[in-house]
């Protein structure tokens, strides 16, 4: 039984399109999934949607969201929020704003410990530091003291990192953590979100744009165009050879410096428009139940 | 988000459409007061004292807001009243705006010591506490239309040219200013050309703002009789007048003020409808 | 061939606005710290860096939106690093620049057509509707796009637009300023494939600043890399994916996820 479990699960925009098209998909614990597609896929969403923090202009129509086998979709909203809360963390995108400017980072790793899990202060002090130390931070004590802006771009990324892990969660969702850092800077985060996620046994979704970086960190993916998912398989053998025509082209245009003729080939337009039809395919037995 | 977009929209017709309809309404009275005011703003007769307005018992016909205590016409002197309000919206308003937001772009898009010019008299200006500031002004030059205008004017510059430095500085940051560098036009085009379209719907809300604030400040100085002679009826005149018989003749103080109340509204919200329509990505 | 670019001791600081102090200036900082190159006329030449390596501020110098503290620029032949505005004026219609967020440098209140006659008109151009639609055919848009505001464009529409409104003056050298690291993969490449054409048809020289190797690897045939301020290569692309020299070019090489899971990261 996977941790985490989406089954046909439908959003659309308030008296507006459909942005999640009966989208499916598990991570058990201990698994990296990727969620890859274009902007405007729909993969942030299905995180915002486990997450319980969807936008007030979203609604679900059908499908379950099953947590550790409960749906949370069936759940009082106070009860699916405790939920969440106990079991799931997020590393964020941007580390320059998902950090409070006018907080030390200190309260800013603690307090939910404190407040909302009920441990006591020193408590909650030793286990940030332990984290600090675990996602290679020299110096932590210093850095508790510090305020957002004293510290680097990787800096603070590592200390969401630590921040998602503070409270054991089962279940992880990074929505595109490694998009504002430098390559060099990007491939330490990568390797310290791998090395932890491992080390703590956590399922993780992995929300990115770039198959170059789910071929590093991820076990499984699955590709979405305009909410519907293409193609769902594993790594190895998605890089083996792609299965739907879509997914292999968005592969031919990531680019490769290894060999600079395989990569940047754009998507043909008739690849686009046969995954167009799909989804209008989609949407016509849909309507018709 | 489409959706979002046209809620938008329809609030800000709404509240563009109201506003502008008020104003256009006053504009008109103040222009046409002397032929449509039913009575002489100014005649007194004792025996019409604190008439009521039409509604209450005891109201006299022909005086539809009632009299004051020295039985003028109180519609007469707010429709006369209008005249004075709005000349010192449209000129204090203006006059502020221009050399407010002047400096602003200027020190905003400039930089350098132009910046350095401008941000330091603000600096300075601002340190002046405003109501004394007004109050030594009017007496030194006497209580008038004019000094009404001077006073707001030297008082409320500094507001143009605070955020419209700001907001050209920010513009000025972006690319689009960087890539008309680039095509070779020169500074002052790029000013004209680049900056103050952008910079114009902050422009036209703080002078909509402003306007609210000269009539409310043109209310405040004749309420302390430092506006003009105490004969013309202002609806800060009024009130303050209306305030020594408010047990007796409630109408003579509550109804300048609803047109006072209206007015600063109908220029805030003028203000608010029309940035929402100057925007591109909203229209 | 003959250089286009001669850039020689190339310094630049630039005033540190974290630091305000009350009285005198602010504080400089060394962007730049004595660089030397050439660009040949017809050149493909990728600049390549992390952030805070001073690629952008060495764009910005190149086109002369900032101004060199020390050093000499010199494009065709004539010393532009210190131009006044007014001598730069003629300049500018043979240097033109691409910007990285075509949102920000496309003015919100102008229509494309608008935008990409501006710099034609500054210039007293001939036939401006012709060159306009020109530019249009260049970079694959339709004619009606002309009348159409920047926010009703995709990413990769808006990036045509900026890459027209360049071309449009029919330059001798273009800056592309990271312009295509706010694109999808798809789009990317279909504005890079679309740069590399009109390189040869139009005869253009490009220097091509990006974070992503990949990308330089692919469109230029020389390759700069700078890091805090210095050049620490700057060989023929080829040989220098072969063969990187500088430990901080093989850093930057083995930080590239490849998307292929064989790839070992150590």
């Amino acid at each position: 039984m996977s941790f985490l479990s989406i089954r046909k699960l439908s959003v659309r925009l308030k008296n507006g399109p459909p942005l999640l098209r009966r989208v499916s998909l598990e991570v058990a614990a201990g698994e990296v999934r990727g969620l890859v597609g274009e902007s405007g896929a729909g993969k942030s969403m299905i995180g915002k949607a486990v997450l319980g923090i969807l936008p007030p202009s979203v609604q679900i129509t059908e499908g379950e969201i099953l947590l550790d086998g409960t749906d949370l979709l069936r759940l009082p909203p106070k009860e699916s929020r405790r939920r969440i809360g106990a079991s799931c963390a997020l590393i964020p995108q941007d580390p320059l704003t998902a950090l409070n400017p006018s907080h030390r980072i200190g309260p800013q790793i603690t307090d939910r410990l404190v407040d909302i899990l009920g441990w006591t202060r020193t408590a909650a002090e030793a286990r940030a530091l332990d984290l600090l130390a675990e996602v290679q931070i020299v110096d932590p004590v210093r850095v508790l003291r510090s305020y957002p802006h004293e510290l680097s771009g990787g800096m603070r990324q590592r200390i969401l990192i630590a921040s998602a892990f503070a409270a054991e969660p089962k279940l992880i969702v990074a929505d595109e953590p490694t998009t504002a850092l430098d390559v060099t800077v990007q491939k330490q985060i990568l390797r310290l979100i791998a090395g932890m996620q491992a080390r703590h046994g956590t399922a993780l979704l992995f929300v990115t744009h770039d198959l170059g970086v789910v071929s590093k960190v991820c076990q499984n993916l699955s590709v979405l165009y305009s909410g519907l998912v293409v193609e769902d398989s594993t790594v190895a053998d998605f890089f083996a050879g792609p299965r739907h025509p879509y997914s292999a082209a968005l592969l031919a245009a990531t680019p490769k410096y290894t060999d600079p003729d395989a990569g940047l080939h754009p998507v043909p337009d008739a690849v686009i428009d046969a995954v167009r039809a799909e989804v209008a395919a989609f949407d016509k037995a849909a309507a018709h139940g | 988000m489409l959706d979002g977009r046209s809620v938008i929209r329809r609030r800000a017709g709404s509240r563009l459409w109201l506003s502008a309809l008020w104003l256009g309404v006053l504009f008109l009275v103040a222009l046409l007061a002397p032929w449509i005011a039913p009575h002489d703003p100014l005649a007194q007769d004792l025996f019409l004292a604190r008439l009521p307005p039409f509604w209450v018992a005891g109201a006299e016909p022909g005086y539809w807001l009632g009299t004051d205590s020295l039985g003028r016409d109180v519609l007469s002197r707010i429709l006369h009243g209008a005249r004075v309000a709005l000349l010192v919206a449209l000129l204090a308003g203006s006059i502020t705006c221009l050399i407010g937001a002047t400096l602003g772009v200027l020190a905003g898009f400039l930089r350098g010591w132009v910046d350095v010019v401008i941000s330091r008299l603000i600096d300075i200006w601002m340190a002046f506490p405003p109501v004394l500031f007004s109050i030594l002004l009017i007496a030194v030059i006497g209580p008038s239309l004019t000094s009404i205008i001077i006073a707001i004017v030297v008082i409320d510059w500094t507001r143009f040219a605070r955020v419209v430095r700001a907001e050209a500085m920010a513009q000025g940051a972006m690319d689009y200013v960087a890539s008309a560098r680039v095509a070779g036009r020169g500074r002052v085009g790029t000013m004209v050309r680049e900056i103050l379209p952008n910079v114009l719907p902050t422009i036209v809300v703080l002078l909509t703002l402003e306007m609210g604030i000269a009539v409310i400040v043109e209310a405040i100085l004749s309420f302390v009789n430092l506006s003009i002679s105490t004969d013309d009826p202002t609806w800060g005149g009024m009130i303050s007048e209306g305030r020594t018989s408010i047990h007796q003749a409630w109408w003579v103080l509550v109804f300048p003020l609803i047109a006072l109340f209206l007015t600063v509204l109908a220029f805030s919200q003028l203000g608010e409808g029309l940035k929402d329509r100057f925007d591109p990505v909203l229209r | 061939m003959a250089d286009l670019y001669t850039v020689a001791d190339l310094h630049l600081t630039l005033a540190d606005m974290t630091a305000k102090p009350l009285f005198g200036p602010a504080p400089r900082i060394e962007i730049l710290k004595g660089l030397s190159f050439t660009i040949p006329k017809g050149a493909v030449v990728g600049i390549v860096g992390g952030s805070g390596s001073g690629k952008s501020t060495l764009g910005r110098a190149l086109v002369r939106l900032l101004e060199p503290s020390a050093g000499t620029i010199r494009f065709d032949g004539t010393d532009i690093t210190h131009l006044s505005e007014p001598a730069l004026r003629p300049m500018r219609r043979r240097i033109q620049m691409i910007f990285q967020d075509p949102m920000s440098s496309l003015n919100p209140r102008h229509r494309v057509g608008t935008i990409i006659a501006e710099p034609l008109r500054l210039h007293r151009m001939d036939a401006i509707p012709k060159r306009i639609s020109r530019a249009l055919d260049h970079v694959g848009l339709p004619q009606h796009f002309a009348t159409r505001y920047p926010h009703e464009l995709s990413g990769g529409q808006r990036q045509r637009v900026g890459i027209a409104r360049a071309i449009a003056l029919e330059p001798n050298f273009i800056l592309a300023d990271e312009i295509v690291s706010g694109l999808d993969v798809s789009s990317q490449a279909q504005v890079l494939n679309l740069l590399e054409r009109l390189v040869a048809d139009l005869g253009l020289t490009l220097a091509f600043i990006s974070h992503d190797l990949s990308v330089i690897r692919r469109l230029c045939q020389r390759t700069i890399v700078l890091h805090q301020g210095r050049i620490v290569e700057d060989r023929a692309t080829a040989e220098l994916f072969a063969n990187p020299q500088a430990a901080y070019t093989r850093e930057l090489l083995e930080a590239i996820p490849l998307p292929d899971p064989a790839q070992v990261w150590d």
